[in-house]
């Protein structure tokens, strides 16, 4: 990893740029997951308490490690906010996810709303990382709003595509000023990769790890991918030639003097 | 009665902290809300539950 290359959200400096999403696993894998991926950030969701559950994710999620409660299940802006003030009140921190969905079968998320949502949080002294679809006026308004990141996603929630909307993620990269945390749909580490090379601040994974064949194992090679995609975007990828080659040896041809 | 998590439960009168103490909820784990709004934690012993309030009781789990 390079020194000095922090991620800064909210204030908050951050040496990985891999956040960890936290469901659809055991919470036993949890510790593991966050060392092998080198995660200093977690996702959590806030559900109605169960009784019958003695065991609480809290104590599965390692010393230090950053909480990044979401607001997933919020269909509007107030059930967002809602959500979120719950979310500060169980003593996670100012950080949250906005997340807002209106649409049940692509589980796409609602900028409007989530404009909305990000203007009352952010008065309120949360860090808002807002998670939308990649749209560049919409990703302004949640700027102006008092947004810390930008979230788009680049394929649907869970659906391990990959970056179906690269070339919208690249206009948010050109012309946003907050870092563009790539979210939803990443499903390869090779496309994790990919979205760092184009500048992206960090990639935030869940589902591409929990149905992977060995999750530690696939977040390790995610955080692998993702400091390989950064440090080749700090230095600069090669330029690409429009049409023919260009040798790489040098073309004086002793061999046909 | 009181709604709490969608459920009809016969603990008007009573305080937060006098229901959460017959529930198997971890209060350090928790967070409630009463018709829309937070109740801090500091609030528990004072806040008394009144006929058709809406409680919900919420915690962390896991979610991306």
């Amino acid at each position: 990893m390079m020194q000095n290359d922090k991620l800064v959200i909210g204030g908050h400096e951050f040496n990985s740029r891999f956040i960890l999403g936290s469901g659809k696993y055991s919470m036993k894998l949890i510790e593991a997951a966050v060392n092998d991926a080198g995660a200093e950030m977690i996702t959590l969701a806030v559900r109605r308490a169960n009784t019958k559950e003695n065991e609480s994710i809290m104590d599965y999620i390692p010393q230090g490690v950053t909480l990044l409660p979401n607001t997933s299940g919020a269909r509007n802006a107030e059930e967002a906010v809602r959500i979120a003030r719950l979310a500060r009140e169980l003593g996670c921190g100012d950080f949250v996810k906005v997340e807002i969905m209106r649409d049940t079968k692509y589980l796409l998320p609602d900028n409007q709303e989530t404009i909305k949502a990000t203007e009352i949080l952010a008065k309120e002294g949360f860090i808002v990382m807002p998670y939308m679809y990649p749209d560049l006026n919409a990703a302004r308004d949640m700027v102006n709003a008092g947004a810390a990141t930008i979230m788009p996603l680049a394929s649907p929630i869970g659906s391990n595509k990959g970056l179906a909307t690269k070339e919208f993620i690249q206009i948010l990269i050109d012309e946003i000023e907050l870092p563009i945390i790539v979210d939803a749909g990443v499903g390869r580490p090779s496309q994790a990769c990919e979205a760092m090379e184009m500048g992206a601040a960090a990639i935030m994974a869940n589902t591409a790890l929990a149905t992977a064949g060995n999750l530690p194992m696939m977040a390790q090679a995610f955080r692998q991918a993702i400091e390989a995609g950064r440090e080749a975007y700090l230095a600069g990828l090669g330029r690409v030639l429009t049409r023919g080659a260009s040798a790489s040896d040098p073309l004086t041809g002793f061999l046909r003097d | 009665m009181v709604k709490v998590n969608g459920e009809n439960v016969n603990i008007a009168g009573k305080t937060v902290a006098e229901y959460l103490a017959t529930t198997a909820y971890d209060s350090k784990r928790i967070a409630v809300e009463r018709n829309g709004e937070i109740v801090p934690k500091s609030q528990y012993d004072s806040c008394i539950l009144n006929e058709d309030d809406v409680i919900e009781v919420v915690s962390f789990v896991g979610g991306g």
